[in-house]
């Protein structure tokens, strides 16, 4: 009972989470930002819900010479929360990578200084004085 | 209200969460935007798997293509951007996508 409970918390922390995703992917301005709500939220909520299902799963197992299928179960859950907790930020820092180096600018605010141009733009044809970083 | 009905729940609200992620798909400025929001829908897919081997008490079976499709979703994701790295810095300023190899 008291792991049921903890589960549907988890479960729906996750979903609360990924409310934020969702709207945070519909509604900011620029293409980083919404990068920040999707890698951000999206990775949380994965996690917090697959863990709420394993949690939900664990109320399964009394004997385990004779529930060891569930253990396995259990175990695979698991395995997928942590290979997203590996790759998701892995594959938003790729994605904002290539928008960076695919010259999409951010939105900065009017009247504030855009220190991004002159400080780490790269420049998009390299040349011999600037070659091309491996 | 048994953990099954709970289940149902999450399931349909995972989906109707999705509905943002797929709008933008369809207008998002950029390609990568849209890369973005396939990641979301894919990871989220996932999800889903784990919730309906809950729904039909078949975890055991769903669970393993939860693993393989977020093995897969991973590799595309990084694949796209990979790809359109290359593009950016081989084609100059050629807007996002469309510098073929």
């Amino acid at each position: 009972m008291i792991l049921t409970i903890l589960s549907v918390i988890l479960i729906v922390a996750g979903l609360v989470f990924f409310f934020g995703a969702a709207v945070g992917l519909m509604r900011f301005p620029d293409f980083y930002s919404r990068m920040h709500a999707a890698g951000k939220g999206d990775t949380l909520s994965t996690l917090l819900v697959i863990s709420g299902f394993a949690l939900y799963q664990i109320r399964g197992i009394h004997d385990l010479s004779h529930d060891w299928p569930v253990l396995l179960v259990v175990l695979k859950l698991l395995a997928i929360v942590v290979f997203i907790y590996l790759t998701s930020p892995t594959s938003t820092s790729a994605l904002a990578d290539a928008g960076w180096e695919d010259g999409i600018d951010p939105v900065i605010e009017p009247g504030r200084e855009n220190h991004l141009e002159d400080d780490c733009r790269r420049k998009k044809t390299p040349t011999a004085q600037n070659p091309e970083p491996l | 209200m048994t953990f099954e009905h709970f289940a149902i729940g999450v399931g349909i609200a995972v989906l109707l969460l999705m509905i943002p992620a797929m709008l933008r798909i369809v207008n998002g400025p950029t390609a990568l935007d849209r890369i973005v929001a396939v990641n979301v829908i894919g990871t989220k897919t996932a999800v889903l798997l784990v919730v309906i081997g809950v729904v039909f008490k078949q975890v055991g079976m769903f669970v393993d293509f939860a693993l393989a499709y977020a093995l897969l979703n991973f590799t595309g994701s990084i694949a796209a951007a990979r790809y359109l790295h290359r593009a950016a810095q081989r084609g100059g300023d050629a807007p996002s996508g469309e510098e073929a190899d």
